[in-house]
């Protein structure tokens, strides 16, 4: 390592992994639910695309997170984001694809999808 | 890229308590679930709530468990990390009515903590020089070698008010300073990690869980004072510690952050680790530097101190483990950050090792100034079994015993001077209504005898001599001149000895004395131990009325010294009783006692 540059480089590389340990209060939650309903309709591939999707874009204010059954089993994979101070939105029927669009939109510009969201799916 | 971390301590504490057998099962229990790819198992230095090891910490949730068993990890596996459902049975407890704090940022044990050179411990995984980089490492001496001279960092310590965490509480700049100022061909760098008061273990914990930052905080002060050559002087005692040294180095090595030419400026420097036998002495600067010099551990006389002459007759400084641990932050954060915390003349935080007679035994790190009563009842829990507090010890061999009258004094450097102890390097010990002042005392002494050097009379005779005459009370042949005399010895050994060794080394007598006189009087007068300690002083006399006769006592004893009849009452017979204490243990009806 010749510059601060470099180091620069892998501090920031690294502080997107690291985020997971952040215990701040002001975080945003995102909150897969990961019931056996969840788990059964593919809810692992939605967590983890989330989750490294978070890190890769250095998202170090999200903590993806894991709940139980939140009793809307036939939508499953549910995927709720929490901000402080904002009403909670619940997505419904996720995939991988579809939660890459909500980190892309809702996460990093704060627009969110509203074509996914409970109140759209079942009308 | 894992979606979840599970952190799992590896300090000295967890890893006794069986963590390395925790993380091999993890990780066969996550491969097992098809988790590989998605969890990551991390090893850390320590967390400080070393009694409730080992500890584990979950994130993204930040879940905080305790006293986990191998047993218990197909279920964390499966229920925390595939479904996401905590196991509210391992969550840490307060109290017994509590349903389980979520996370340790919640508990009082952490609130009231504030944590500088602990910072990293627990949290970054100290055997990944990526992890310590993302904490802002390696930050301050690049800014320090870009941006500043090296009188500018030096006026940084300055003003930031450290003062040594070793013990003795000199301001660490001024030493700097008077090393900067002594000119010569090569200046050295030392770090002191050859702790070795009894009890107190935080340099091990900085060195095991963030090793990087010392050798950082080293670096600075390489550039500060103008040397290219540190040396660790590290306890062979401390075989995790050492390991995780040589990994940090090899790896700052790899990066360019230590050897030729540190980024870009023309800063040289390296550092290389010595590792001590274990004797006391070699914690005290000057024998430290005779013993890195390859020669036996003993302590020269000042001056020439070693800014002037040091190692290898050349300017040195010589700092400890903790206070290395707070530089990078001092130089990131600006010495007036640092300065708002502590007192008038101690500023920052400092570290205490919890032990004795104390609910929550490990590390905590709480500014200057916070009393000694917050530290023990808050923090550290109270003490257990509903005892009643007696003392709190600091500074270990060199230090003294604090009353209960004592408990709400700030504690800093000069408070704990004042009242006839030291800050030493921070071990506190908790003693309850079962300790027996004069038995501490006598214990401290012991210490001391064994690892008096022998270099100079005051320490190699004089700490002889109050060990026997501390022998002499415990067994109950003292006499009230020989508290004059014993008084009288310890400040000739203070005012004689050649080094802090032996200058401090009487300490725990007459503190003792001061506080606790009535104890010793018990002793020597009434040739009592009121707290049923020294053996020579105890009889075990059983009850008459109690006593059913069922014998038990009488076969237990092992020196035959219990007579009686079946369904009789049974005696001890005093001459023969070696006050062992087993015959009241195994009685039933609570028969035996001893006065």
């Amino acid at each position: 390592m010749k510059s601060l540059e470099e180091l620069k480089a892998i501090r920031e590389k690294m502080q997107g992994q690291m985020g997971l340990r952040s215990e701040s209060s002001d975080q945003i939650r995102v909150v897969v639910g990961m019931a056996t309903c969840g788990i059964a309709s593919g809810a692992r591939p939605v967590l983890n695309t989330l989750s490294e999707a978070v890190q890769a874009k250095g998202l170090t204010n999200v903590a993806v997170t894991q709940t139980g059954c939140i009793g809307l089993c036939q939508y499953e994979p549910i995927v709720e984001i929490m901000e402080p101070g904002k009403d909670k939105v619940t997505y419904v029927k996720m995939t991988a694809e579809k939660a890459l669009e909500v980190v892309e939109h809702h996460l990093i510009r704060g627009q969110i999808v509203k074509k996914y969201t409970i109140a759209e799916m079942i009308g | 890229m894992y979606r979840s971390h599970v952190l799992v301590c590896g300090g000295t504490g967890c890893t006794s308590s069986g963590s390395p057998k925790i993380i091999e099962a993890l990780q066969t229990e996550i491969k097992k679930n098809g988790l590989s790819e998605e969890v990551a198992v991390v090893q850390t230095g320590c967390h400080g709530l070393c009694a409730l090891g080992p500890i584990m910490i979950i994130y993204p949730e930040a879940t905080f468990y305790t006293l986990v068993t191998t047993e218990d990890i197909p279920e964390i596996v499966t229920e925390h990390l595939l479904k996401g459902r905590i196991v509210t049975r391992l969550l840490y407890k307060e109290t017994a009515e509590d349903e389980g704090l979520n996370s340790l940022n919640e508990t009082d044990f952490y609130k009231k903590q504030h944590r500088i050179a602990l910072r990293n411990c627990g949290v970054i995984n100290p055997e990944n020089i990526d992890e310590y980089i993302a904490t802002s490492g390696y930050e301050a001496l690049g800014k320090v070698l870009t941006e500043n001279t090296p009188d500018q960092v030096i006026q940084s310590i300055l003003d930031s008010g450290l003062r040594g965490r070793g013990g003795g509480g000199f301001p660490t700049g001024l030493k700097w300073k008077l090393a900067k100022g002594n000119d010569a061909d090569q200046k050295y760098v030392c770090c002191n990690a050859d702790e070795g008061d009894p009890g107190a273990f935080m340099d091990r914990s900085v060195l095991e869980g963030d090793p990087h930052v010392v050798l950082e905080a080293m670096a600075i002060a390489g550039y500060a004072i103008g040397a290219s050559q540190g040396y660790i002087y590290v306890r062979a005692e401390y075989p995790i510690a050492v390991d995780r040294l040589k990994i940090a180095i090899n790896q700052a090595r790899e990066y360019g952050l230590l050897g030729k030419n540190i980024f870009n400026t023309g800063f040289d420097f390296d550092i290389d680790l010595r590792l001590g036998a274990g004797a006391f002495v070699c914690g005290e600067e000057t024998a430290l530097m005779t013993s890195i010099e390859g020669n036996r551990g003993e302590p020269r006389p000042r001056p020439p101190f070693p800014a002037q002459k040091g190692l290898f007759m050349k300017p040195t400084i010589l700092n400890n483990v903790e206070t290395y641990a707070n530089i990078p932050q001092i130089i990131l954060n600006g010495p007036e950050w640092f300065a708002s915390m502590g007192t008038e003349k101690s500023k920052g935080t400092k570290v205490f090792a919890l032990g004795g007679k104390i609910r929550n035994t490990g590390l905590v790190e709480v500014p200057m100034g916070t009393t000694l009563r917050e530290v023990i009842d808050v923090i550290g829990g109270g003490i257990p079994n509903g005892k009643k507090f007696k003392a709190a010890q600091t500074g270990g061999p060199s230090g003294g015993c604090i009353p209960t009258e004592h408990f709400d004094i700030p504690i800093d450097y000069d408070n704990l001077i004042g009242i006839g102890s030291m800050m030493g390097s921070g071990g506190l010990i908790v003693m309850d209504e079962d300790n027996c002042m004069v038995d501490i005392a006598k214990f401290f002494l012991e210490f001391t005898v064994d690892e008096s050097c022998g270099k100079c009379t005051p320490c190699r005779i004089g700490t002889k001599r109050l060990q026997e005459m501390l022998e002499k009370i415990t067994t109950g042949n003292g006499t009230l001149e020989d508290l004059d005399k014993m008084e009288e010895l310890c400040y000739y050994i203070k005012e004689n000895a050649l080094c802090g060794l032996g200058q401090t080394a009487p300490n725990p007598v007459l503190s003792t004395l001061r506080y606790f006189r009535d104890e010793y009087i018990a002793h020597v007068v009434d040739k009592k131990c009121p707290s049923g300690v020294c053996k020579a002083l105890l009889s075990y006399v059983i009850d008459a009325e109690a006593c059913k006769g069922c014998t038990l006592c009488s076969r237990i004893c092992p020196s035959g010294a219990i007579s009686g009849k079946v369904k009789e009452a049974h005696i001890i017979d005093q001459s023969k009783c070696l006050k062992c204490g087993a015959c009241m243990e195994k009685c039933r009806f609570g028969a035996i006692s001893k006065k």
